[in-house]
């Protein structure tokens, strides 16, 4: 069980993005963040893996709990071996590594101990890394590489992993595939998932639990059927109004604006 | 014909130890982008440390070569967590010039220990000549072929198949994806500046082996690394071997064929290098940038 209480991030000590921002995230459940661009969902999920650090930010207040420890200060590696298991926005493979090695720099923290017993389950789940094993991975499709993506992750042998937008530049049908397996992922091995997205219907649809944030601090949060009945949420999240017809794009956008203004 | 067989082998001997240098140059260039400009001195630190371990300590080479290596790899690692590490994040030519700082500093301290005139080195290497296609070649240069042959075999079965050499190239990249991993940079960095010096040591011990002699004059070579990393593309692995052996070649034969007086073997690298990175700007086997969305 993972919980944020109340965490600060400032990036090169000037910028502050996240300002008091709680969660919790229950062991083997899906949630989902859910927010606009810039509202901090990723710099969310660096705070928790130890990646904040490269990029000159920090957590300054508050504290990251995981099973009741607190992971504040632990470098990113600690953090995979605690079993925590970040993929990041934008895939991300390794482009001049074949598949098969962008598998085994997954499976780097348990040095090729389960690497024979985890290959078959990858691909059970995206089978399409079995045809592309050799291959180099920079010249697989969008799609595979986000296969690739979480495979790495599952070669760690998480006990949570953070999916930061997992559907970003991908077909429709694909990522309803990728997301299915997700789900897969979570009911079959038990895997805890924090799931980071702007398609906001499908993570509706896999979450067990939404957060919604804004600006660095979560604004809603409930199950999807209690956020599937808020009023705002349909309006501002899903582009439904109440006849529950989509939107035009331009009203959304004022929407978002005046809400970012509200709060 | 004779000639032309013997100036081939002495390229091809130099070359390999030039690319076991340059690999070192392009292993942590690959692994935390520092341009290291004493790798030249690693290769002299290398044969200093043969020298003491034949010479003073008298062990037999199958023993002191070995401990010379891995203090080399020592020292290496020293170099990487003693100073550079405090430099992650300053500006680049700040780095390089600490890397120069670093050359100027090994060379003060060997001159301190050694003096500054070569030292004869210990004859543990046979270097009777052997008949090769029907011309005489010392059979120390085929040695050090073979040796640094092993090497590379040896270091290529690493980067590809060990969950460590795996890391390193992931680490070269994408550095943050590699952390994400669990991949510790800082463990990359130390076994990048290990090898460096470690192949910089074999270097040097071959090196001062054909010679004969061990001195402060051999860092030379690392100004001739530069046209060898450069040819083959600063971050290719396969580039620093066929750099180095380009530029091993192309030395001993502008050496022999050419006039001496012109002084041509240790300018024609560079000639060279201007005209291929003219056709190719990213050297021969530069990273082409993979680009995908
Ligand atoms: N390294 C950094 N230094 C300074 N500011 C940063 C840095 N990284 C992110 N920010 C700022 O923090 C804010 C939140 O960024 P973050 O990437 O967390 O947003 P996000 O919710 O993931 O957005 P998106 O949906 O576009 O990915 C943005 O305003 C961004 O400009
Ligand atoms: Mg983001």
């Amino acid at each position: 069980m993972l919980q944020l209480n109340n965490i600060e991030v400032i990036y090169s000590d000037v910028v502050l993005v996240l300002k008091g921002l709680s969660l919790e995230v229950p062991k083997g459940k899906i949630v989902a963040l859910l927010g606009s661009n810039g509202a901090g969902k990723s710099t969310t999920l660096k705070a928790i893996s130890g990646l904040l650090k490269p990029e000159d930010g920090e957590v300054t207040d508050g504290d990251v709990l995981w099973n009741g420890q607190s992971i504040k200060h632990l470098d990113a590696a600690d953090v995979v071996r605690k079993g925590i298991f970040q993929v990041m926005e934008g895939r991300r493979v390794f482009k001049h590594l074949t598949v098969e090695e962008n598998l085994r720099a997954g499976n780097y923290t348990s040095g090729g101990n389960w690497y024979a017993e985890e290959l078959p389950r990858v691909f059970s789940y995206f089978p399409r890394l079995k045809d592309r094993f050799g291959q180099t991975a920079g010249y697989l499709s969008g799609g595979e590489q986000q296969m690739l993506a979480i495979s790495r992750a599952l070669m760690a042998r998480p006990e949570m992993i953070m999916l930061d937008e997992p559907s970003l530049g991908l077909a429709p049908l694909l990522v309803e595939d990728i997301f299915r397996n997700i789900k897969r992922i979570n009911s079959e091995r038990g895997t805890t998932i924090l799931l980071v997205e702007q398609n906001a219907r499908l993570a509706m649809e896999v979450a067990d639990y939404v957060y919604i944030m804004e600006s660095g601090r979560v604004v809603l949060s409930g199950s999807p059927a209690q956020l599937n009945a808020n009023a705002d949420v349909r309006e501002f999240y899903l582009g439904l109004n109440e006849v529950g017809k989509r939107k035009s794009y331009r009203e959304v956008k004022h929407y978002k604006r005046r809400k970012r203004w509200l709060s | 014909m004779e000639n032309f067989i013997q100036l081939t082998i002495s390229g091809i001997a130099s070359g390999a130890i030039l690319a076991l240098v340059a690999l070192g140059f392009v292993l942590i260039f690959k692994s935390s982008d520092v341009i290291n400009f004493a790798q030249g001195e690693f290769l002299m630190v290398g044969g200093y440390m043969t020298y003491v371990m034949l010479a003073w300590v008298g062990l037999p080479w199958f023993i002191g070569v070995p401990i010379a290596i891995l203090l080399s790899a020592a020292i290496g690692v020293a170099i990487e967590q003693g100073i550079l590490r405090h430099m992650i994040g300053e500006p680049i030519i700040s780095v390089i010039m600490v890397t120069v700082g670093v050359s100027i500093l090994l060379r003060a301290i060997l001159g301190l220990i050694f003096g500054n005139a070569p030292l004869a080195f210990p004859d543990f290497v046979p270097n009777y000549p052997v008949n090769v296609l029907g011309a005489r070649v010392g059979v120390d240069k085929l040695l050090a072929i073979l040796f640094s042959l092993l090497l590379f075999g040896a270091l290529t079965i690493f980067f590809r198949r060990s969950s460590e050499g795996i890391a390193m190239r992931a680490v070269a990249d994408d550095q943050q994806a590699a952390m994400s991993m669990g991949i510790s940079i800082k463990k990359v960095w130390a076994v990048a500046w290990a090898i460096a010096g470690m192949t910089a040591a074999v270097g040097g011990t071959l090196l001062a082996a054909i010679i004969g002699g061990v001195g402060l004059d051999i860092a030379h070579i690392g100004l001739i690394v530069f046209p060898v990393v450069i040819l083959g593309g600063l971050d290719s692995i396969p580039g620093a071997v066929v750099g180095g052996l380009v530029v091993g070649l192309l030395q001993s034969y502008a050496g022999g064929y050419l006039p001496p007086q012109l002084g041509l073997s240790e300018v024609a690298p560079f000639v060279v290098l201007v005209l291929i990175l003219l056709v190719k700007p990213y050297g021969l086997f530069g990273t082409t940038r993979i680009e995908r969305v």
